[in-house]
Formats: C-alpha cells, sequence, structure tokens
C-alpha cells in the first residue's frame, strides 16, 4: 500500500484565544500506486488540509500516517523534507513559482536540494519541460507566461525529481476551461505512466479525470466511489 | 545543496534588492575603514615614535637629580637639584667599564642679544661630548673643545632656530652675542634637528660647561648627565654601574634618578599601542552599528521572502538548507563591505597622512583582523534571521500574502 491513513485528526489552535478548529476529524484512507483519485467537498471541508498532511507539510495532530510503510509521524523535518523532494510532487491552486527565476530554474529547484550536479540537472529540467509541452519557454519567468503555461512550469517542477505521487490542490482553479482541459491531460498521461495522482477539485468536470472520487464534508470522507 | 549553491541562491537573493544591499554594505565599509585607518594612523604615530626615540640613541641613560629626575621632589626643597657635580660626570666615565663618554648639562633660560635683536632663550652648559652623546652635528664652524672648556671660554654655538631669528641670513660665525650681559663669540651653529621636548637642540645656545657654571650660573651643580653606553647591550649594565656609582657618592639613592632610553622607547611604544587600540576600538563600535544595518536587513529580507522559503521547502529544502542561504547571504554582504572598508581605510588614512604629515603604517595584521571582524558581525548578526527563516513552517509560509 503506497499510502495509509488511519482515523487522522488534525486541529488548528487559533491564536491567543485557544480556539480549537477541528479540519479534520478522523480520515482514514488508504490509496494504491497507480490511482487516480479526485477528492471534491464543499469549502472548509478539510480537502487542503488532507493533502498538505499526505504531501508531508503538516502532520497529524492524531491518528497514523504510513507512506510506503513508513510511519511519517516518527521522521524529523529533516527526513520530511526528504521525502517532500524525492517522494512527492505538488502542485498548487496559486502556482507558487519564484517570480526572479526562469521556467528552467524554476523547474531545476526540486533537483538542486536533491544535490544532482548542474549539468544533469540541466538535462532533466529540459525533458521536465518538454513533457508538458513548454520546452521553448525554458528562458521565461513566471510573468511572461500565461497562467496555462505557469502552472504547466509548475507540473514540471513536482515531476522532474521522478516522484510516485503527485499531489494537486485545485490545479485549474485559476485557470480557464481550455486550459484546465490542458492541464488535466498531461495528468492523464502521467497516471498512464504509472504515476499516483491525488487532486483536489470544485468542478465535476475536471473530477471525471479520474478513476476515483473521494467526498468531504466537515472534516470527514462522506463518499468513496471507483470508477 | 552543495555548498556553491547555496552560494549562488545567496548572490541571487542580493542582486534582487541592489540599492538596499549596496546601502547595507556601506554601513560595514564605515565600520571596517574607519577600523583600518585608525589602526593605519596610530601604527604610523607609533612607529614615528619609536624611530624618533631611536634616533637619540638607545645607549642612552639620562641621569638627573632628585627623586623622579625632578627637581625637589625628593625633600620638596628648591636645594635637591644641588647634587650632581663635573666631578661625578667625569667619574662616570673614567671609573666604570660599560660607560663610553658623558655629556653633562646645566642650562637657564637667559637673555640673549646681538644687534638690535633681544631674545628669551635656554643656555646650556656642556662639554665637546654633546655632540656624539646628543647625536647632533655642527653644521657650520665648529664645537668648542676642551681646552675651551678649561679656560671657560666665551665661546657660544648656536641652535639653528637661533642662529636664524638672531642673525637672519647672515653669517653668525665669529659674531658676538650677549648672554646676560656677557659678550660672546659665535663658534658654531648645529644642525636642525627639528625636535621638540626636551630632544630639541634648534632652540638653544650651547656654551662650555665651565664657562656657564662659573661666568654665567655661579653654581658648581648640573642639571642633567646624559650618559652614553659603550654598546647598546650595555645599558642595563651603565645603568647599574651608574647608580652604584652614585650611591657612593652621595650616599642615597634618593638623590638621583636615572632614566633608560630603552625603557623610555619601550614605555612611548606601549602608550602609542594603547592609543592605538583605543581609536580602533571606538572605531569597531561603528563595524557593530553597521552589523546592526545588516540584520536589519536580513530581517526584513527573511519576512519579505517568506513565500519564496515556503516554496524552496515544498520541494524539498531543509530547515538546514535555508538557515546556509541566509546564512551565506549575511556574510556575503559583510565580507564585501569588508574588503571595500579595507580600500578606503587605505585610501582615507593615506589622504589623512598627505594633509596632516602624519605616517601611516598598513600592517597585514590589522587586514587579517579587519576581515575577519567583518566576517564575524556577518555571522553573528546573520544567524538570528537566517535561524527564524529556517524554523519557518512551510504551510504559513506559503499563505502568507
Ligand atoms: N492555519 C489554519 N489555522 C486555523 N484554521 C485553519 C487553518 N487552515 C485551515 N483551517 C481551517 O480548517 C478547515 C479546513 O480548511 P481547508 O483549507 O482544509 O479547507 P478546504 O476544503 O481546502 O477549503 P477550500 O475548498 O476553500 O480550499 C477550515 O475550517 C479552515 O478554516
Ligand atoms: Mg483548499
Amino acid at each position: 500500500m503506497l499510502i495509509q491513513l488511519q482515523d487522522v485528526v488534525k486541529i488548528y489552535n487559533l491564536g491567543a484565544h485557544f480556539i480549537e478548529v477541528p479540519a479534520l476529524q478522523g480520515v482514514s484512507l488508504n490509496i494504491e500506486r497507480g490511482e487516480f483519485v479526485a477528492i471534491m467537498g464543499p469549502s472548509g471541508s478539510g480537502k487542503s488540509t488532507l493533502m498538505n498532511i499526505i504531501g508531508c507539510l503538516d502532520r497529524p495532530t492524531k491518528g497514523s500516517y504510513f507512506l510506503e510503510n513508513t510511519d511519517v509521524s516518527r521522521l524529523s523535518d529533516r527526513e520530511l523534507a526528504k521525502i517532500r523532494n524525492r517522494q512527492i510532487g505538488f502542485v498548487f491552486q496559486t502556482f507558487n513559482l519564484l517570480p526572479r527565476e526562469t521556467a528552467l530554474q524554476n523547474v531545476e529547484l526540486p533537483i538542486i536540494y536533491a544535490g544532482i550536479k548542474a549539468s544533469a540537472r540541466k538535462e532533466k529540467a529540459n525533458q521536465a519541460l518538454g513533457q508538458v509541452g513548454l520546452a521553448e519557454r525554458e528562458a521565461h519567468k513566471p510573468n511572461e507566461l500565461s497562467g496555462g503555461q505557469r502552472q504547466k512550469v509548475a507540473i514540471a517542477r513536482a515531476l522532474v525529481n521522478s516522484p510516485s505521487i503527485i499531489l494537486a490542490d485545485e490545479p485549474t482553479g485559476n485557470l480557464d476551461t481550455t486550459s484546465g482541459k490542458e492541464i488535466m491531460q498531461i495528468f492523464g498521461e502521467l497516471n498512464k505512466e504509472g504515476r499516483t495522482i491525488i487532486l483536489v477539485t470544485h468542478e465535476a468536470e475536471i473530477a471525471t479525470y479520474a478513476k476515483r472520487f473521494i467526498k468531504m464534508r466537515d472534516g470527514k470522507i462522506v463518499e468513496d466511489s471507483s470508477k | 545543496m552543495n555548498f556553491w549553491e547555496s552560494v549562488k541562491v545567496a548572490l541571487s537573493g542580493i542582486a534582487a534588492n541592489k540599492l538596499r544591499s549596496l546601502l547595507t554594505v556601506l554601513g560595514v565599509i564605515i565600520g571596517v575603514g574607519a577600523v583600518i585607518a585608525m589602526l593605519s594612523l596610530g601604527e604610523g604615530a607609533r612607529v614615528q615614535i619609536s624611530e624618533r626615540i631611536a634616533g637619540l640613541g638607545t645607549d642612552l641613560l639620562i641621569i638627573r637629580p632628585g627623586r623622579f629626575g625632578l627637581p625637589g621632589a625628593a625633600a620638596g626643597a628648591r636645594g635637591s637639584a644641588d647634587v650632581l657635580t663635573f666631578e661625578h660626570a667625569r667619574a662616570l666615565v673614567q671609573n666604570t667599564s660599560s660607560i663610553i663618554r658623558v655629556a653633562p648639562e646645566v642650562s637657564r633660560t637667559v637673555t640673549i642679544s646681538a644687534g638690535g635683536t633681544n631674545l628669551r632663550e635656554t643656555v646650556v652648559g656642556t662639554t665637546p661630548d654633546f655632540t656624539e652623546v646628543r647625536r647632533t652635528s655642527v653644521a657650520y664652524g665648529r664645537f668648542f673643545d676642551n681646552e675651551e672648556i678649561e679656560r671657560a671660554s666665551r665661546v657660544a654655538v648656536l641652535g639653528s632656530g637661533v642662529a636664524n631669528e638672531l642673525f637672519t641670513n647672515a653669517s653668525p660665525l665669529g659674531q658676538m652675542i650677549r648672554i646676560d650681559g656677557r659678550s660672546f663669540t659665535v663658534i658654531g651653529v648645529l644642525a636642525e634637528r627639528g625636535q621638540r621636548g626636551m630632544f630639541n637642540t634648534d632652540d638653544n645656545i650651547y656654551v662650555p660647561l665651565t664657562t656657564a657654571q662659573q661666568r654665567l650660573f655661579g653654581t658648581k651643580y648640573l642639571g642633567t648627565i646624559y650618559v652614553q653606553a659603550r654598546e647598546n647591550n650595555l645599558v642595563r649594565q651603565a645603568e647599574d654601574e651608574a647608580s652604584a656609582l652614585l650611591l657612593v657618592e652621595l650616599g642615597n639613592t634618593e638623590l638621583f634618578f636615572i632614566q633608560n632610553m630603552g625603557e623610555i622607547l619601550a614605555t612611548a611604544e606601549e602608550t602609542a599601542k594603547t592609543f592605538t587600540f583605543l581609536l580602533a576600538g571606538i572605531a569597531a563600535i561603528s563595524l557593530l552599528v553597521g552589523g546592526i544595518g545588516i540584520m536589519n536587513i536580513m530581517l526584513v529580507s527573511v519576512t519579505e521572502r517568506t513565500r519564496e522559503i515556503g516554496i524552496r521547502k515544498a520541494v524539498g529544502a531543509s530547515g538546514k538548507d535555508i538557515l546556509f542561504q541566509f546564512i551565506i547571504e549575511a556574510v556575503v554582504l559583510s565580507a564585501t563591505g569588508g574588503i571595500l572598508g579595507i580600500l578606503s581605510g587605505v585610501v582615507i588614512s593615506r589622504l589623512a597622512s598627505s594633509f596632516s604629515g602624519w605616517p601611516v603604517v598598513v600592517s597585514m595584521t590589522s587586514i587579517v583582523f579587519a576581515i575577519s571582524l567583518s566576517l564575524a558581525v556577518g555571522l553573528f548578526f546573520g544567524i538570528w534571521p537566517a535561524s527564524r527563516a529556517a524554523k519557518m513552517d512551510p504551510i504559513e509560509a506559503l499563505r502568507y500574502e
């Protein structure tokens, strides 16, 4: 099993007033290698929180999370950083590219931290850019690219280090329908290559690209169905 | 991530905000520049003082009457100055092995006149060995000889300053001058020395010791005996021998005081060094202010780049990677400031020296000191902002607007 969550609870403490906000209230979920999962649900239902925990950006308050049979809760911050670098590629709704760097440099970022040598890095980054169809845009900075192109750069960055899991939190949320479809086609192809893809979306049409649907409400999974 | 990648990232961070980086560096430039300038000027002053004192001869002892060489310091009475005599001076040469020659002196300030000019100057009675012992030379004419000492001749040798004041452009040789109303023949003029204080010879008039004692001042005592050791390394022995001899002659160590030029040199160097460090210490405070500038800018930069930090962490940067990135940024800023500061410090001290005539010595030690100080400042003031960046939670950093 690739991803195993057991009774995961996430509670945020709001600042000085000690108000507890339950974002996840007991989520259990198993995802196998090669799945294509779409997570849907109303705003505030805990989708992003769940994605952040799966992506090792955040830790659960309670419950257990096993990633490839490793208990993630026992890992240090350094080891979590390594997992984010090697095993997970994250795609955000707001792209999160470094504005001063070119497309190529942005794609190179994860493999710089992976310690790969400069020459090999360029080749890998170019290859990843080619895979999302942006080979000729390598020297462009993010503000010289369209929204769809920026998201493609972000996807290239997510897959440059050949992670087994790609997580996308509303990757088409800031894009028009055409660009959205292009992005989803890329995800479809990556899934065909064998990568596990988990994405959050509000749009039913986008979700149809996935093979498994999870619906959340109030920090719980209320529906889990496969095509 | 390896070291050079961290440096590259840090450099691009600095380049992203050129003006701000420049102003930050300026603080360090001023600090390091001030430290270098102070050290260089101080070292220059020390070297100059040492050279001057060494130029007077480190093989010299100076013997004066009184507890600390100050007349009257022993008993509080004026009379305690009346201790040392010409016979003592002679005995110092004859009865010791380490003393080669002495120059006894007695001096008073009196009125001099020549032509229509009146001056109040110091008249010094001494012996022919004066020129050797005090390392001076006669520019025109000659110094008086032993025969003139014996006869208590009324001859005078003028310091170059006095010669200029009394005779302007005319040659003073063979001219008559009046010292305290008595007429003297000028037989020589000393070479210009240009020093002040107790080593000045330019503004004095030199007459035979016996003449001064018998004809002018009416005393048989001396003010000072300059003693020259046979060799530089015999000064200590000369001091011991002189001290022992005078103790036997005078019966009391409180009646005379011996100064050793080597020791005076050491003291002066010590003083100059202390002074240099004091100045450099004050200058280092401005470096501290520069360091606080770096910390300030680094804190701003860390806050501004919160999102960047979040992105880097999300794609796999560890806290250590982020820590390095920002520490290197701070150290690059301070090291750049250090190097430019050294250059400007050298330029400033050269300028100051060309305006004031002080010598400067830019020592390797002060450069190494300034560089390591600026690196330490960068490290010290960069670590806190950098560790704040390193500790950021990736989710919160990504959410930062
Ligand atoms: N840092 C935080 N501090 C406090 N509460 C938070 C924090 N992050 C999320 N929450 C709360 O947790 C709950 C779940 O948030 P989450 O972002 O997971 O929702 P979501 O399903 O992604 O919503 P959306 O579709 O609008 O993105 C919300 O009620 C939110 O207010
Ligand atoms: Mg969300």
